[in-house]
């Protein structure tokens, strides 16, 4: 069974994704997801689903949609002073090749840093990418980011881990 | 800490003048400390709901007004709220914020044991404790139940002071909002669904919840969230049928005419709900199983009476506030003047088809979230108006949106238009009325 992609294939997308947020081309970033595609961020440690039980993020390409749209309008007051962040990403690690039937998954872990003017938060984490093929292009069909920290307290988390 | 109220209550009277309120009221620090030992240890406040702790031995700790206490379930099935705090040497019993404690709660430090009740069960060596008069010292007490408990369809309350009014003198008919989102379950009941949103505000916790019953704000700071999705879905055809999220967020950016049409009812004590006549969950999509489910437990006419109440949010003050017609709560927990923790938890309506489940968790996810478009510009504006009041040019907050002078000094409990102030001058009454007592047991 042919894997989704080669494994450099997969990993270049990994490396991608975080540099396209980290540069804001967020309509770029959009482009990486399947017509299907989620990001999801859990609240809770080892989370089942996003549909029975509270979610940091969940967000189907409308949702997302919205939110891009919005950093972009001159309404969003609370970028107005515009927040930036930087993702630092250990090598991702190829946990499934896929196949025709199944998708890549790759384990990335992180550290995320997003700065407002004088506001600075740190987070740490691991983050699932599942891969698939759409015709020529491999697209994002899941992106689950487990925050170490996802069931404190958090301050406005503005950008996309 | 500067004394400029603590013994002065005319002091505290001057900080409201009906139309506009004083900035120290959000900014100072010995208010706040006031605000705890006499407002939020006086007034009834929310702990948890029962579903949190269904079996003998499990807990939930959390802290209030910088209480630490426990909820607890003990043998005999009663639900009990303790202060987490060894008899011993002070120590908190309970480290973690929930899970199941065994027959018996142990101290971490010296192994002081307790029953689920409260009551000091063992000491090690108690020999050395012969003679010392042990029995007879606070210690003998174990872990004190607080003064006054009351729950109400799941939902616990708690007095902190000996002395106060009863739970009924403090909510009145504004109670009838936690009624309405438990008939709302066919079976009467609900549950917690899993762990909650938990949302740092740094902001002083009166602007968030003079936030919930503030109409004048949706169209203008959620005009990027919401007016967003509104423009994404307008070419869309008439008869296409809306994505949840998108019925979620359209009514946010409603006209000023629906905002006042919605109505306010204030209540004594600080309570109050918008959404009398009808609010931004009435345009939801109908859901036929559910409803047939509603008439099959409490006959048609009940139900419909049940469903077409729609409130928006009830403010129970100071300490939560309540989303019935989407079953969201939020919890409001003070830590400084000017940081309050918000924690949104989903209910499940026991006996109700999993779509209303999922319905609660999309609105608590795309409301409450720290990570939620419309909660960052919320969150945005309280924190420029806590920057903000340290302008040294005007000290003084307007809250005067058709305020009557004449009216309201009559008494301000009843219906007023959905876009007036009046639920904030009900806060700020409220408020002034605990805060000019001397903080005693009374």
């Amino acid at each position: 069974m042919s894997p989704v992609a080669g494994d450099q294939e997969l990993i270049d997308l990994v490396y991608a994704e975080a540099r396209l947020i980290d540069e804001k081309r967020l309509e770029e970033w959009y482009e990486l997801y399947a017509e299907d595609g989620h990001y999801w961020m859990p609240l809770t440690r080892g989370q089942q689903s996003p549909a029975s039980e509270n979610s940091l993020m969940y967000e189907d390409k409308l949702l997302l949609q919205v939110r891009i749209r919005r950093l972009a309008s001159a309404n969003a007051h609370s970028q107005a002073q515009p927040s930036w962040c930087q993702h630092v990403l250990q090598a991702p690690s190829i946990e499934d090749r896929g196949s025709i039937t199944r998708v890549a998954v790759l384990r990335t872990a992180f550290l995320y840093v997003e700065s407002r003017r004088d506001d600075q938060q740190v987070y740490a984490g691991v983050a699932w990418h599942h891969l698939k093929r759409a015709g020529e292009r491999l697209v994002i069909l899941l992106k689950r980011v487990e925050l170490v920290n996802c069931e404190a307290a958090l301050p406005s988390l503005q950008l996309f881990v | 800490m500067v004394n400029r109220f603590h013994d002065n209550p005319s002091a505290i009277r001057g900080l409201f003048r009906g139309g506009e309120v004083h900035r120290d009221v959000y900014i100072d620090e010995e208010l706040f400390a006031l605000e705890m030992d006499r407002l939020w240890r006086t007034g009834w406040v929310y702990v948890g709901h029962d579903s949190q702790v269904p079996a003998p031995g499990d807990y939930y700790a959390t802290e209030i007004a910088g209480q630490p206490l426990l909820m607890i379930r003990s043998q005999d099935g009663e639900l009990r709220v303790l202060y987490n705090r060894c008899a011993h040497r002070g120590a908190k019993v309970v480290s973690a914020v929930s899970g199941n404690c065994g027959g018996i709660l142990r101290c971490p430090y010296h192994g002081w044991t307790y029953r689920l009740d409260g009551t000091l069960r063992t000491v090690p060596l108690r020999a050395g404790y012969a003679g010392t008069g042990l029995e007879e010292s606070s210690a003998a007490l174990g872990l004190a139940a607080v003064p006054a408990l009351a729950v109400h369809r799941g939902f616990v309350f708690v007095r902190l002071s000996r002395e106060g009014r009863t739970f009924r003198e403090y909510f009145g008919d504004s109670i009838s909002s936690i009624d309405n989102l438990a008939d709302r379950s066919p079976s009467g009941r609900l549950e917690i669904v899993g762990a909650p949103l938990r949302y740092l505000h740094e902001c002083n916790w009166k602007l968030f919840i003079e936030n919930l019953n503030d109409t004048m704000h949706p169209m203008v700071a959620h005009e990027s969230s919401a007016g967003t999705a509104r423009d994404l879905w307008k070419n869309q055809p008439a008869e296409a049928r809306k994505p949840m999220v998108i019925e979620q967020f359209l009514p946010f950016v409603s006209s000023y005419d629906f905002f006042d049409k919605m109505g306010v009812k204030i209540f004594d004590h600080g309570h109050s709900y918008t959404g009398v006549n009808f609010s931004i969950h009435s345009s939801y999509s109908a859901m036929p199983e559910y409803e047939a489910a509603m008439e099959q437990a409490y006959g048609a006419e009940r139900a419909r009476a049940i469903l077409q109440e729609i409130r928006h949010n009830t403010v129970f003050y100071p300490s939560l506030t309540v989303k019935g017609a989407i079953q969201t709560i939020r919890v409001v927990r003070p830590l400084a003047v000017d940081r309050t923790l918000v924690e949104s938890y989903t209910l499940r309506l026991v006996g109700a088809p999993e779509a209303l489940l999922e319905r609660s968790i999309t609105y608590n996810r795309l409301i409450n979230s720290p990570a939620s478009v419309v909660g960052h510009d919320d969150m945005h504006c309280y924190r420029q108006i806590q920057e903000g009041l340290a302008g040294g040019v005007n000290e003084w907050v307007s809250v005067c949106r058709n305020y009557s002078p004449s009216g309201e000094d009559a008494g301000i409990a009843g219906i007023y238009n959905g876009t007036s102030e009046v639920s904030v001058r009900g806060q700020f009454r409220a408020w002034i009325a605990a805060m000019v007592s001397d903080g005693q047991e009374r």
